[in-house]
């Protein structure tokens, strides 16, 4: 079957599918924001679909998880889950999700954004917040590029792409994301494309349910300003470029993890520990022996 | 409602004023601060972290004041009362999240301990050259609150004041308090727990499904509620609507921002603190705030005993600016005259209020120091005659 004819399928079972059910994602999305801004073949709407079936997997009260976003095409998914969500300033979703996590340790909260956000104008956050091991899941959907202001380049765009403002070519060299968060702390680590939908979901759930700074990046496809300016292709050739250049290594050195134009692309879950104390575990611990008595943690007082 | 016992320090006290604001948050009911260390400042955070975990609380030292003032709006939303303190090249950097805090209208609280500026400036020498920057630091049209200590019993009484301030009008209050206010020891009483009014966030009784975020009271003033309590509300710094979902019109931001400045602007009647002090028959009156208005005072009786006619206005309250007690003023005085350290900030503050009504005499000081009363006897002289 073509990928067209796929696809046609696929829509034809989704029309007659809608009016006896709802979709299981349904009840996680606030609908009355519907139809979102995200463009044809964009990945994003992918990560939030796995999203919101990860959150459903994990069983997890729905109420007591928190979503906070920076600013970005990602920035926007906060507003688009309807969870408790917080849509803060550039750069600084996860210092606000450090400050929401301490008042109330109840919570799940998640940081969910984009790699400029999080990596650039945020990188010290990210930084510090997988040093202090504080339980926090950051999804960082990397496009590659700043997407939401024309395509210019980033610190994870690769060598010899064509940007808004690299028409030249990018020659700086590029961040390695789950090799920075290693060497910070971070004690979950794991990196698929919005091709490896089902990996990608179940790694979700999993960093819902682990204790302590997980970070998940995700390569995502950006078709209107850089796989276009590119001559990559649309969302659809990213898909099978996914497909084709994804590789799966379990625990691979993070090091070796490098993104490049066309190269492979390695994925998979590379860090999963548990021999870190998560920080408000040992923040508990250590005030409790320091003073003599237990640390009566009460920081949420209103 | 009364304040918490347990982190009430009752009792008479010998503290700076950096360690009263402390107690002035503990007993306030901050449980949270997030902060970076920056002189004059730090002291506080630094009693706050041996305060805090006795009391349950927590203190994080973030990686930088970008980090600090958005970790305490996290903590808010989380359900603490939270605050952040720095001085002038971090206030610089804490400015977009002023901004946030005043379009979430999330209760905050920001002290700002002036040292001289610009850039690193006088470390850490005082200066009142913050007070435009507290005001309009962040872009855009917003509103805050600030008051102004001169003595570290008031750094205690008026911290208190920020943190009830901010549950009541949803919105950020900076204290501007100065180096020598921080620095300076003295006497400071803390009252019984019970006689300390702490105004508790004002949390919504509505339904999860009527619940709108951003939909105000007759104060014009939204309900709060907490991240985990069922509502899955959404905060956006994005001019929104009532829901809190983006609104990016022309009539949206109307709305929105004209409520947000009115809501401060029309209670700006209620929020003027003032100290005010033979006026009566005064042909000058000197208008003053934080360690100058105690300099002032000096030359305001050194003035008298020349036998002129001076009063004295303090400025409890800067923002939003006490305007009906200057106006007032203007009206019956030849001259007023305004010591400050800096180069000329609420001197024009005083002049758009009183102009053609009375003179307005700026007395000015880069900062480093504090003014020679002589030098202020001599601007009340020039404005007596």
């Amino acid at each position: 079957m073509s990928d067209n004819l796929i696809l046609e399928n696929a829509a034809l079972q989704v029309e007659e599918a809608l009016p006896e059910s709802i979709n299981p994602v349904e009840p996680f999305l606030r609908s009355d924001r519907i139809p979102h801004i995200w463009c044809p073949g964009c990945g994003i709407g992918t990560t939030v679909n796995c999203f919101a079936r990860a959150v459903m997997d994990s069983k997890l009260d729905p109420n007591k998880i928190a979503v906070v976003s920076g600013i970005g095409c990602s920035g926007r998914v906060a507003g688009y889950l309807n969870l408790d969500s917080f849509h803060t300033t550039h750069g600084r979703a996860i210092p606000f999700a450090t400050g929401l996590k301490l008042a109330n340790p109840e919570l799940t909260v998640v940081v969910y954004s984009g790699d400029g956000d999080l990596a650039s104008i945020g990188g010290n956050h990210l930084i510090h917040a997988a040093r202090r091991n504080l339980d926090i899941k950051v999804i960082c959907v990397n496009n590659l590029i700043y997407a939401m202001t024309g395509g210019q380049s980033a610190a994870t765009t690769p060598e010899s792409c064509t940007t808004a403002t690299s028409p030249y070519g990018t020659f700086e060299p590029t961040l390695n994301l789950p090799h920075l968060l290693e060497a910070a702390g971070a004690t979950f680590i794991a990196r698929w494309t919005t091709y490896h939908v089902m990996q990608l979901a179940k790694t979700m759930k999993e960093a819902l349910l682990h204790k302590g700074f997980s970070f998940i990046e995700i390569i995502s496809p950006c078709p209107t300003l850089f796989q276009r300016r590119n001559q990559m292709g649309d969302g659809l050739e990213t898909m099978k470029f996914y497909k084709e250049h994804g590789k799966t290594k379990h625990g691979a050195d993070t090091a070796s993890l490098d993104l490049t134009k066309s190269g492979d692309i390695i994925i998979g879950k590379f860090v999963e520990k548990k021999d870190r104390p998560e920080y408000i575990d040992h923040m508990r611990e250590y005030y409790t022996q320091k003073l003599g008595r237990p640390f009566e943690f009460q920081v949420k007082t209103c | 409602m009364p304040a918490d016992p347990k982190a009430v320090l009752t009792g008479v006290h010998f503290l700076n004023g950096d360690v009263a604001c402390c107690e002035g948050a503990l007993a306030a009911g901050a449980r949270f601060a997030a902060g970076y260390p920056i002189t004059p400042s730090t002291e506080i955070v630094e009693r706050f972290a041996s305060r805090a975990p006795e009391v349950g609380g927590v203190f994080i030292q973030m990686e930088d004041e970008l980090a600090a003032s958005i970790a305490l709006q996290g903590a808010v939303w989380g359900g603490a009362k939270s605050f952040t303190v720095t001085s002038g090249p971090g206030f610089s950097l804490m400015m977009e999240h002023v901004g946030y805090a005043a379009m979430t209208e999330t209760p905050c609280v920001f002290v700002d301990v002036q040292r001289g500026g610009p850039s690193t400036g006088l470390p850490t020498l005082p200066a009142q050259g913050d007070m435009m920057q507290a005001r309009w630091g962040s872009h855009g049209d917003y509103e805050v609150i600030a008051l102004c200590p001169n003595s570290p019993q008031e750094c205690f009484d008026l911290t208190i004041k920020c943190f009830n301030w901010a549950e009541d009008y949803r919105n950020p209050v900076v204290l501007l308090m100065d180096e020598c206010v921080g620095h300076m020891t003295e006497k400071v009483v803390i009252p019984p727990a019970e006689q300390i009014e702490v105004t508790p966030r004002h949390l919504t009784n509505k339904r999860p499904g009527d619940y709108l975020p951003f939909k105000p009271c007759d104060n014009m003033v939204p309900e709060m509620a907490h991240a985990g309590d069922g509502y899955r509300f959404h905060i956006t710094g994005v001019t929104h609507d009532e829901r809190g979902y983006l609104a990016v019109t022309s009539q949206a931001q109307d709305k929105l921002v004209r409520r947000l400045c009115d809501k401060i602007r029309n209670a700006a009647g209620q929020l003027a603190l003032v100290e005010e002090e033979g006026t009566e028959d005064a042909d000058v009156v000197v208008v003053s705030y934080g360690i100058t208005s105690r300099v002032a005072e000096r030359a305001i009786r050194m003035a008298r005993e020349r036998g002129l006619k001076v009063g004295k206005l303090r400025l409890i309250t800067i923002w939003p600016f006490p305007e009906h007690h200057l106006r007032a003023l203007a009206r019956r005085v030849k001259t007023l005259v305004v010591p400050e350290l800096n180069l000329g900030q609420m001197v024009y503050e005083v002049e758009r209020v009183a102009g053609g009504l009375s003179r307005t005499i700026g007395v000015t000081h880069a900062g480093g120091g504090v003014h020679r009363p002589e030098d202020i006897l001599a601007a009340i002289v020039e404005g007596a005659q």
